[in-house]
């Protein structure tokens, strides 16, 4: 881009900022309860998705309490067992993860980094999250319904999941199933909005190869979203009406506890293929925007350019197409015809490809670099060691015949932890400090951040990366108590124990997190618009925090792309992406 | 800095875990060496890729640190480099693939002359079917299943009357000789799972599943149900003991017919109403 071509301080259009007036919110409730600001909808959304996700930390004391010591603790039973079991993983996928990643940082640093004032819906973005509050409401309450919540297991596989033998089989599972409909209901209103935000309102000279990584990952998890959610969407429909009414969609003829049941001729495994329909590309509606944050956390704080920026975003794009036909992989030895297998292992290695082009570039960004221990660069990459960790594994479990010994068993448990589990949470941590500064205006504690990356990182790799070899002893997932098993050694159980003991230490830190979280937010230092020194548009917003509609009289015009760090013969290390373009530049 | 320090602790650290770790896999008694050698292979090629990565960050966070007056190099894109990386991974997930393939085309072609039996899960036990003297099994449906008919055979079918049921729990093999493992649940999903044969598969109520292999190793194994299916999930237990042929015959002989069954529990049904 030359001098020439760019025309200088390019004003709105006039209607653009009288239109947004209409909009400001006038009273306390509206606009901080029922607010349609998508920065009060992302606090909203991220708060709710980490209240829910401190009781899925606490079910997951209790998982391991029960692993450590079976039998010891009195009101551990194996219905409390699986009931914890259960509403720890679907909390966690669902209500947490996928909730925080795009109500949360979506809805914030969407309208922020593409230079638009808001959500394109804003009213629809409200409702979005009144009814994932809705959803989450109905799946806690479910504690309080006779029989408890549903101990199915996250993957909810019928007969068992509503028949008798399992626990929360008289209200637990209709909760569940009605729950995540109301969530899917609530996330659709809020996928359309991302995405036609995306493609409809980003400013003047933000082109789709002028977005930030962060910006890529969270659209296309949308998008991904918006194609894989029905099929859960279904599945639970028709789970609903095979528990409440007795339909056959899932439910062969069966003989239970001796009793004959009425349902005749549904599949069990067209469950199992709706359900991994959806939940294969879960995964990735996950692991996206996490791609996404952890490219931008890379580069701002090692003052570099992302490398490979067009490679990163057809990646992003190669792993959402491709995620949408890997989901057999879960079904290996479901009893589906074993054909499957060839096409299902060649796509989920294939995925591995891109998925690995994407390590090699944040590798490569940091060569040459000029690299800031700040605790957000520490945690992003804390991301990168448990990503190619748990990535890595991905490759035995997708390897069809390597995965028959290790499926159902801790192997499993191990890897997905490492890879969406505890990568994708560094991330949210590490992109919690690095936006701290722009939502609140005050930097948060470095020295708290530091202590807290080093117990987190260092507890998580020491409770999952052993756990793998349980899983290639033989040790099955799901199992209440191992008891007298000849193939497990005593020495199983200490390491059990072991786990354990970091599990709850790892826990109990996040402490220190929410302290320098709630102490930062009174006392922190003042932040300043940039503190970072960040190219990207969210930190040259007039005010800081952003007020509604974002960015004052007139919106930003982008000059360049979201990555010029160091761009030789700049005045400092790094150029706006508003900033005028400079004498000589050639930044894409 | 410290950062950098603790990479090439954690590389150091798995790769000692991973010698010196007392949790292997079991030993095997089955003819699924393969699949041993695949993961093995899978462990080395991942293994090298994992210490060269994490290897190659710390040196870079080391090298790269910040220090007053560095700055950065600015290189948006270097497509010769990309391309050949994506050659090397694409090159390294077909070394692991290929092998994973073909070890799976062996998987499910199960050899002809398998000895076929039938293995039924029901919330929370294992029971066995072997074929009788006609090496045949009789057909099943749940709608068969009552007091007297456990697993659901067909009274009908002359093809199940020798068929030798096995209620116990306990299942015995003959070494050395293929085996066709038909699964059928009567309830929910339930999965055959003995460790030391590596191979293992679902039981789905409805359809019938099945997966073979070659018992090399004579001695007593636990099948476990690896599908949770409910609260009594980790006692559904059994018994597999793989034996000589001769032995095997032994225990074949001994066990009870679906006809035998039928009549010794419609005898004992008459005794309890004659009292």
């Amino acid at each position: 881009m030359t001098d020439a071509s760019v025309p200088q301080n390019v004003a709105p259009p006039p209607a653009e900022v009288p239109e947004v007036e209409l909009y400001h919110a006038h009273s306390w409730i509206t606009k901080y309860v029922f607010s349609q600001d998508a920065k009060v909808i992302a606090i909203q959304y991220a708060g709710t998705a980490i209240a829910v996700g401190i009781l899925a930390l606490v079910l997951s004391w209790v998982i391991r309490l029960q692993l450590a010591f079976p039998g010891a603790i009195p009101f551990i039973d194996a219905n409390v067992y699986y009931q914890s079991v259960t509403m720890h993983g679907m909390i966690m996928v669902v209500y947490m993860l996928t909730a925080i990643f795009l109500g949360g940082f979506g809805n914030y640093l969407i309208p922020l980094m593409v230079g638009a004032r808001d959500m394109v819906f804003p009213y629809v973005n409200m409702l979005s999250y009144w009814v994932y509050l809705i959803a989450t409401l109905v799946l806690v309450s479910s504690y309080f319904f006779p029989g408890g919540p549903t101990g199915a297991g996250w993957t909810l596989y019928p007969p068992q999941s509503i028949l008798t033998g399992t626990p929360g089989h008289e209200y637990g599972i209709i909760l569940m199933l009605v729950s995540l409909i109301l969530f899917i209901v609530g996330f659709t209103m809020g996928g359309l909005n991302y995405v036609v935000t995306v493609l409809q309102a980003r400013t003047r000279g933000m082109t789709l190869m002028r977005m930030p990584l962060t910006v890529w990952g969270i659209f296309a998890a949308a998008v991904m979203a918006l194609l894989a959610f029905p099929g859960l969407f279904v599945a639970c429909l028709m789970l609903l009406l095979d528990r409440t009414l007795g339909t056959s969609f899932f439910m062969p003829s069966l003989v239970e506890l001796g009793e004959r049941k009425d349902y005749v001729g549904g599949s069990p495994i067209l469950f199992q293929h709706l359900f991994w329909f959806f939940g294969h590309p879960e995964v990735y509606i996950v692991a996206l925007p996490a791609f996404g944050v952890v490219s931008d956390l890379i580069s701002v704080h090692a003052r570099k350019n992302i490398f490979g920026y067009r490679m990163m975003v057809w990646a992003i794009v190669a792993i959402g197409v491709l995620s949408m036909v890997v989901w057999g992989h879960h079904m290996y030895i479901s009893g589906m015809d074993p054909w499957f297998g060839f096409f299902f292992a060649v796509t989920t290695l294939a995925i591995a490809v891109p998925t690995a082009l994407k390590v090699y570039n944040w590798v490569l960004t940091l060569w040459h670099a000029d690299i800031h221990f700040t605790t957000p660069m520490l945690f992003a990459l804390g991301f990168l060691v448990t990503f190619v960790n748990g990535g890595i594994t991905g490759l035995y479990l997708g390897n069809v015949i390597v995965d028959v010994p290790l499926s159902a068993t801790l192997f499993v448990v191990a890897h997905f932890h490492m890879v969406m589990g505890i990568a994708p949470v560094l991330v949210i941590f590490g992109a919690i400090y690095h936006w701290f500064p722009k939502i609140t205006g005050r930097m948060m504690d470095e020295r708290l951040g530091k202590i807290h990356f080093w117990i987190t990182f260092l507890g998580a790799y020491a409770i999952f990366f052993p756990m793998h070899y349980l899983g290639v002893l033989g040790m099955p997932r799901r199992f209440y108590e191992m008891g007298e098993t000849a193939f497990v050694p005593a020495s199983a159980a200490t390491l059990n124990i072991v786990i354990t003991v970091i599990a709850l230490a790892v826990g109990f830190a996040q402490s220190i997190f929410f302290y320098n979280l709630f102490k930062s937010l009174k006392h922190g230092a003042p932040a300043g618009g940039n503190p970072w020194r960040a190219a990207s548009l969210e930190w040259q917003t007039p005010e800081t925090p952003p007020g509604h509609g974002n960015w004052g009289k007139q919106l930003p015009v982008v000059y360049r792309w979201p990555y010029a760090y160091s761009v030789p013969g700049a005045p400092e290390d790094y150029l706006p992406q508003n900033a005028p373009p400079v004498r000589g530049e050639r930044s894409p | 800095m410290s950062i950098a320090i603790a990479m090439v602790l954690v590389v150091a650290g798995s790769i000692l875990f991973h010698l010196l770790s007392p949790w292997r896999a079991t030993p095997i008694a089955s003819n699924w060496g393969f699949i041993d050698d695949t993961m093995g292979l899978t462990f080395l090629v991942t293994g090298a890729g994992f210490v060269a990565v994490i290897l190659f960050m710390a040196y870079c966070l080391y090298r790269f640190r910040h220090v007053p007056g560095r700055r950065a190099a600015y290189e948006p894109e270097n497509q010769k480099l990309e391309a050949w990386l994506g050659i090397v991974t694409t090159i390294a997930v077909i070394i692991l693939l290929a092998p994973g393939l073909f070890v799976w085309g062996q998987f499910i072609t199960v050899p002809k002359d398998a000895l076929e039996i039938e293995a039924v899960g029901v919330q929370w036990n294992w029971s066995f079917r072997l074929p009788g003297a006609d090496a045949q099994l009789g057909s099943s449906d749940v709608r068969y299943i009552d007091s007297t008919n456990s697993m659901g055979l067909s009274p009908a079918d002359p093809k199940g009357q020798d068929d030798l049921l096995i209620t116990s729990g306990e299942l015995h093999l003959p070494l050395g000789k293929p085996v066709k493992v038909l699964l059928r649940s009567i309830d929910v999903l339930h999965d055959f799972y003995v460790p030391e044969i590596r191979a293992k598969m679902d039981l789905v109520p409805g359809i019938v599943t099945y997966f073979w292999f070659t018992p090399t190793k004579i001695g007593e194994y636990e099948i476990l149900c690896a599908a949770y299916c409910g609260t009594g999930h980790p006692q559904m237990r059994g018994k597999m003991v793989i034996e000589s042929e001769a032995d095997f015959e032994t225990w074949r002989t001994a066990q009870q017919t679906f006809e035998q069954s039928r009549k010794s529990d419609a005898s004992r049904d008459k005794r309890a109403s004659a009292q």
